[in-house]
């Protein structure tokens, strides 16, 4: 008895048949005619007209039946919202169900009917699902809200169940850890921005101890998780790294890739002075290693990670080359990888196993992979110079087999290896061309076009070699054609008695008897050239040629560092940014590797290079050109800004500007002026608040923090990427706002992560809200060499031109070098306009904030400040939100502030705070709305850092 | 996460699809029938494809394709590990894993799936679960249900699952108490022309079968742990001991699992047991070639190399070869132009050979390529890495076990280029 006897079909017609038995009496035969309806549904048939029939099989006590019916409900219910409800109530009776299995089945179930009618109706049985004493109902719950979350995400957000999923982290029960950590990845994947996982040094420790105690998958899920976390100092690393290496050892490849991640990623952190260094280094390669021992489809993975590490820390396998010695069964996918892995680790010391190992390959059966054994040992050849000789007899007994595809291959590595050890093989030349004839591909036809022209002068019966592929001038390709025309341009400057009829003859097919522009073009070029100054003609023509680089197949360096973010993803598979592939730019967010920051100054290796690329011997690699952000600010660095202000629409602040000044012009006591000088020059101190308290007799009352913690400074965010290196030709620029003492600045640090040196550095703003504009030139003294690093604290002024941005604190910047000049754009937190003599008077205050209407009063939350009233006034203080009164109403502390923008806008604001409960109400006034929103991020980044 | 799976037959149908989230369409394979098309044979097939919405990750084992389906970045290896999972979990529900049986028992199949993922994420994956949730078929329950109207779903919470063992189930009961260890060592080399080896390397696993009553806590130590430097371990081995006093401690899951597998490297612990004598060789003139081989051991500690098989893809320009074994059956496949030699045992005294002639096509030039020779063997009561388990003790429970330990050498990859 199999289930092959569900697919016997009757007479009458099968589902009249199912749905007479589904309407049975009969249990038994109910849970047969589920079960054959279930098996037509794997096999594609579409059984939905059964749904009402199935649906009622759904009451039951028989847990297998159930099951099915639950099965085929997945399956349809999104075809039949209407019938699915019919499910609902079944399901949040399931959820109270005395058996943990059926609590669990009925969550799991719910999640999967994608009906938006469903889903609300589904929240109650999911809350306390979640909430469940049975760790395995939590876990299943947990995964439900991922489901949920793909269905309706506004609603999940609404019903608080990520909080409630976060609070799963700290969970008992590792397996829910897990499952809480899968689901908010999941989730967070559709929300680059929001800030789901916010991992602190709490956290960290309990997935780390969640780690050793859940399923392989799980652990899969919290290592991948790990590597998003950045740990504040090297020590931190290391004691991660130390827990994360056991799983190593585990049986599951996914699991031991992961790890690799971990590790890769958090040692650029560690010294590699110390010893654990290492250790961890000696510690990668044998699971790298058993990796390749996998099922051939496993092994594809590792290799294309292996490829990305190798090129990283070359020094993890460079011992290990023969485990990549290629297998004659192995799948032509997994020999092609392991080629060019043998070609990164060739080095003097072993180069002579590895070209005996691709001559071996070179005679075997698949045509693709001779090809490429003989391409890589031209690059061995090109890659370890010592090896150079024996690379080229290799290739000549290569040729000599005359196998075709063999021969041709062979020629075109030759003629790299020419032109990187010129003068030094031409030996061989003879060789070369007693295979002219046998060449039929475009690309060994040009290459050895290209060694005849370059050797004209070697080889005695050149002219009659090139002209003998001048009869077929037109069938050539394109690649075939120019190199003709140069190489006999070339054999004419050499040896111009005989070959002067050539010549024109080429001339005369390349410019007239072509359709192609570039041929044309060239064929033009040299005529040209050639009949008004043949002195030029040979130094054009002949020029000497630049040596071509080590290795072209580089992965870029900053590209390289990202994917290392990426191990064991479908990026480090396609060695591209998942940028590049993932569908509609979902969950971009670029990963970089943390930069070295040792704890213990003194343990810091020499080199300091941040995000290490290996220095030393660094290969050639031109950065491929970035996408730039495009011309986004409009103007031209070299003059600078004029011509009338562009965008008509824009509204100048300079009617607010007016108000502002009504309002200071108002406060008797302070110097009127000090708002406005302000802009120019750091004043020497903030003079007017340190002085005497100002105004009324409930002074002592206002003047609570006056004096404290004013030198100090506002608050400095910690410096973000605002220029990738990948967008700027290899300049990454990270920066920050600062406002000290009055004076503004914008502190930015510019790495050199190209080849090139880079000199010539300005910068230049775009008009905005604010009028910020620099207040000197940008300042690099010295030219910036390739992984060099440069801190600059740029002063800032605000008597720029202004143009209301969107939004308000956007800022379009303009940085330029001797290679390109790069847009970019940041958002400056308002607090840096916050000028020093933002204290209003209490009756100003007063009169102030009756007078500003009340549709400008804007209100916010501020949620999770631990701080009580003192500490949060002394704290806005230092960043120029100056406290003017407190007051205690039915035990919440009220808190009347003032702050000043640059501009002269005002902000009052209202802080409530609530003893022990650590959200706060905010409540803004100010003449300018638009301002309210950032000035209270600004409450928000102040108060929480 | 796992979105959907598709199995699929050499003959390119889709016989099964299970879906996960909302229902991808089967049109999403076309791209795997290009991929399938554009590589010559099932093997080289790449793991990876990608298509304009989703990504289609396979994997290929017992003639079927088992190809899942993923939308968002998930880790390849996570989706491939997972595969190979279901693979070895039909072959341990059903004996066999392969078309026929997968389409006889398409509900269990189904229910199994559906326990394995939830979502996309893997839910239950150990086999000692799994079979308490979804019980396998068998005749005689099949039977048992037909007459009372059971069903082969438990209704029970597995018992492992949340547990700190989650792959040992509860209450388990034997009358005879009894532990097997086997030992397999698979050698993986390429031996050049000349006969020296040029890789070598050894993939040894410790399989268990474990039948204790109750929660039994082991221990196994080694003679000759500094061997194991490079290790897998189920995960009930408590990596801890490990560490520090090279012995594997565990609380075993029920019946059988693979224990640890490791991998031993260093080229001079890595004896070869067999050699292969060859000549083949082509003329320019002549239509016919020579082809004459001997296998012989080698480093063999004196015990008998058995289950010997020659394997050979001759080059494409072979017609036919006529050849006579000392000893054994040969065949030769004119078509795949595949050359199989069943040899047997290794008799020292007598060394088996296969000798003859091999008939090119008339007038074309010698091949290439020179066949590569594959070998299989079996050595046993040998681990050739010289690994020795010393002793197995057992905590926590008062009942003495029988224990047997079992060692055994096989070849894995093993190349001779001639």
């Amino acid at each position: 008895m199999t289930d092959s006897k569900y697919f016997t079909t009757t007479k009458k017609g099968e589902i009249f048949e199912l749905k007479a038995e589904l309407n049975s009496d009969k249990k038994e035969k109910k849970k047969e005619a589920v079960k054959k309806v279930i098996a037509s549904m794997t096999v594609g048939k579409d059984v939905s007209a059964l749904f009402p029939d199935v649906v009622n099989c759904m009451q039951t006590d028989n847990l297998e039946l159930k099951k099915l019916v639950y099965l085929y409900l997945m399956n349809y219910a999104k075809s039949q919202p209407d019938m699915a409800i019919m499910a609902v109530n079944t399901f949040v009776k399931d959820c109270e169900d005395p058996n943990p299995l059926i609590r669990a089945l009925a969550v799991r179930t719910m999640g999967c009917i994608r009906v938006d009618k469903i889903t609300e109706y589904l929240c109650e049985p999911l809350r306390k699902c979640l909430k469940d004493e049975d760790p395995y109902v939590r876990k299943t719950a947990a995964v439900c809200v991922a489901k949920l979350h793909d269905i309706n995400a506004q609603l999940v957000e609404d019903q608080g169940f990520l909080d409630t999923l976060k609070d799963l982290i700290s969970d008992s029960n590792p397996m829910v850890v897990a499952n809480a950590v899968a689901a908010l990845s999941e989730i967070a994947e559709s929300h680059p921005s929001s800030n789901l996982l916010d991992l602190n040094p709490q956290s960290i420790n309990k997935l780390l101890t969640a780690l050793n105690e859940c399923t392989e998958w799980g652990q899969i899920f919290i290592l991948d998780c790990l590597a998003n976390y950045t740990p504040k100092d090297d020590r931190e690393a290391q004691s991660i790294c130390e827990r994360v290496t056991p799983r190593l050892s585990h049986a599951n490849s996914a699991v031991v890739l992961s790890a690799v991640k971990v590790l890769m990623k958090f040692m650029e952190m560690l010294s590699k002075d110390l010893d654990y260094y290492g250790t961890l280094l000696k510690k990668l390669a044998p699971p790298l290693v058993t990796l390749l021992s996998a099922e051939p489809e496993l092994q594809y993975v590792a290799l294309r990670n292996i490829n990305l590490i190798v090129q990283k820390r070359p020094e993890i396998l460079k011992h290990e080359m023969k485990v990549f010695f290629v297998k004659y069964n192995d799948p032509i996918y997994v020999k092609l990888e392991k080629l060019d892995i043998m070609i990164r680790l060739a080095s003097q010391a072993n180069i002579a196993q590895v070209l005996a190992e691709l001559k071996e390959y070179a005679t075997e059966v698949d045509v693709d992979f001779v090809r490429k054994a003989v391409r890589a040992i031209g690059r061995c050849a090109i890659k370890v110079e010592q090896s150079a000789e024996r690379c080229v007899s290799t290739l000549l007994d290569l040729i000599q087999t005359k196998v075709n595809y063999v021969v041709q291959e062979a020629i075109v590595v030759i003629k790299d290896i020419f032109r990187k050890y010129p003068n030094k093989y031409e030996s061989v030349i003879a060789t070369l061309c007693e295979n002219l004839d046998s060449l039929d591909e475009p690309e060994a036809r040009a290459a050895m076009i290209w060694i005849v022209g370059e050797y004209a002068e070697r080889i005695d019966n050149a002219d009659e070699l090139l002209e003998s592929f001048l009869e077929g001038f037109h069938d050539e390709s394109t690649q075939v054609q120019l190199q003709l025309l140069t190489a006999i341009v070339k054999l004419f400057l050499k040896k111009p008695t005989e070959t002067q009829e050539l010549v024109q003859q080429v001339l005369s097919l390349a410019t007239q008897d072509s359709d192609n522009p570039d041929l044309r073009d060239r064929g033009y070029i040299y005529w040209r050239l050639l009949s008004t100054d043949p002195v030029a003609a040979k130094e054009v023509v002949l020029a000497e040629k630049p040596l071509i680089s080590e290795e072209t197949d580089l992965i870029e360096p900053t590209l390289l560092d990202e994917l290392i973010c990426y191990i064991g993803t479908l990026a480090s598979v396609y060695h591209k940014p998942p940028s590049a592939f993932v569908e509609g730019g979902r969950g971009v967010v670029h990963k970089s590797l943390p930069p070295r920051t040792a704890s213990n100054e003194s343990t810091e290796s020499p080199e300091t290079a941040p995000a290490g690329a290996p220095t030393g011997e660094q290969p050639d690699v031109i950065p491929t050109q970035g996408d730039l952000l495009g011309d986004l600010l409009n103007l031209d660095l070299g003059p600078p800004v004029s011509g009338p202000p562009l965008a008509t629409s824009s509204v100048q602040m300079g009617a607010v500007d007016l108000l502002g000044g009504g309002l200071d012009s108002l406060m008797g006591d302070e110097p009127e002026g000090i708002g406005d000088t302000n802009f120019g020059a750091p004043p020497p101190a903030a003079p007017a608040r340190v002085g005497a308290p100002i105004g009324s007799g409930l002074s002592d009352l206002f003047d609570l923090t006056s004096g404290v913690g004013t030198l100090s400074g506002s608050y400095v965010a910690p410096k973000t990427v605002w220029l990738p290196a990948m967008k700027a030709k290899g300049l990454e620029i990270s920066g920050t706002f600062t406002r000290q003492v009055g004076s503004i600045s914008m502190d930015l640090q510019l790495t050199n992560k190209a080849l090139q040196v880079m000199t010539d550095f300005a910068i230049q703003f775009n008009r905005n809200s604010f009028g910020l504009a620099p207040a000197a030139p940008l300042q690099v003294h010295a030219p910036l060499s390739p992984n060099q690093t440069v801190e600059i604290s740029l002063p800032l002024n605000t008597v720029g031109s202004v143009m209301k941005m969107d939004p308000l604190n956007n800022l379009q910047v303009a940085v330029k070098n001797n290679i390109d000049i790069f847009y970019f754009s940041t958002l400056y937190p308002l607090h840096i306009l916050f000028v020093e003599d933002g204290k209003m008077d209490r009756q100003m205050f007063l009169a102030t904030w009756k007078d500003i209407p009340n549709e400008n009063e804007a209100q916010f939350q501020i949620r999770d400040c631990s701080l009580n009233a003192e500490a949060v006034s002394t704290k806005l203080q230092s960043s120029n939100i100056f406290t003017i009164a407190k007051r205690n109403v039915e035990g919440q502390d009220m808190l009347y502030q003032s702050l000043k923008l640059t501009n002269g806008i005002w902000v009052l604001a209202e802080l409530r705070i609530q003893p022990g409960n650590p959200s706060f109400m905010l409540s803004l006034k100010c003449r300018a709305p638009e301002v309210s929103q950032h000035v209270y991020q600004a409450y928000e980044t102040i108060l929480k850092n | 996460m796992i979105h959907s799976l598709f199995l699929i037959n050499s003959s390119g149908d889709i016989f099964l699809e299970k879906h996960w989230k909302s229902v991808v369409s089967r049109s999403v394979c076309d791209y795997f029938f290009e991929a399938q098309e554009r590589a010559t044979e099932a093997e080289n097939v790449p793991p990876v494809i990608p298509t304009p919405h989703h990504y289609l990750l396979s994997v290929y084992r017992h003639k079927i394709f088992f190809v899942a389906v993923i939308q968002t970045e998930v880790p390849p290896l996570f989706v491939i590990e997972f595969l190979h999972r279901v693979v070895d979990t039909f072959q341990d529900y059903f004996g066999v894993c392969s078309e026929p049986v997968i389409k006889d028992n398409v509900v269990v199949v189904y229910e199994v799936l559906e326990e394995m993922l939830d979502n996309g994420f893997p839910l239950a994956t150990e086999s000692n679960i799994l079979k308490e949730l979804i019980k396998p078929p068998t005749i005689l329950r099949t039977v048992v249900n037909t007459i009372t109207g059971s069903t082969n779903v438990g209704d029970q919470l597995p018992t492992g699952q949340l547990s700190v063992v989650p792959w040992r189930r509860t209450g388990v009961k034997y009358t005879n108490n009894e532990a097997y260890f086997d030992v397999i060592e698979e050698i993986d080399a390429i031996i050049d022309k000349s006969g020296s080896t040029i890789t070598a390397e050894i993939q040894g696993v410790i399989d268990a079968c474990v039948k204790l009553t109750g929660m039994p806590d082991l221990t196994l130590s080694f003679m000759n742990p500094r061997l194991l430097d490079d290790v897998s371990f189920h995960p009930c081995v408590r990596f801890k001991r490990w560490e520090s006093e090279r012995i594997l401690s565990f609380i075993p899951p029920d019946g059988n699992f693979r224990l640890l597998s490791y991998h031993v490297s260093a080229q001079n612990l890595v004896a070869i047991p067999v050699y292969v004598k060859h000549n083949i060789s082509f003329r320019d003139s002549s239509s016919l070639g020579r082809f004459e081989i001997t296998v012989g051991p080698k480093q063999t500690m004196g015990k008998t190399i058995e289950g010997v098989t020659v394997l050979s893809q001759m080059p494409r320009g072979v017609l036919n070869m006529s050849l006579i074994p000392s000893q054994g059956t040969h065949t030769f496949d004119p078509v795949t132009k595949m050359l199989s030699w069943d040899v047997g045992k290794i008799n020292p005294q007598k060394l088996p050979s296969l000798k003859g002639t091999m008939s090119l096509q008339a007038g074309a030039s010698k091949p290439d390529e020179n066949p590569t020779i594959n070998l299989q063997f079996k050595i046993q009561q040998l681990a050739i890495s010289g690994l020795k388990v010393n002793r197995l003790d057992m905590y926590g429970e008062k009942y003495k076990p029988f224990k047997g330990i079992k060692y055994m050498t096989k070849a894995g990859k093993f190349q001779v280029r001639t």
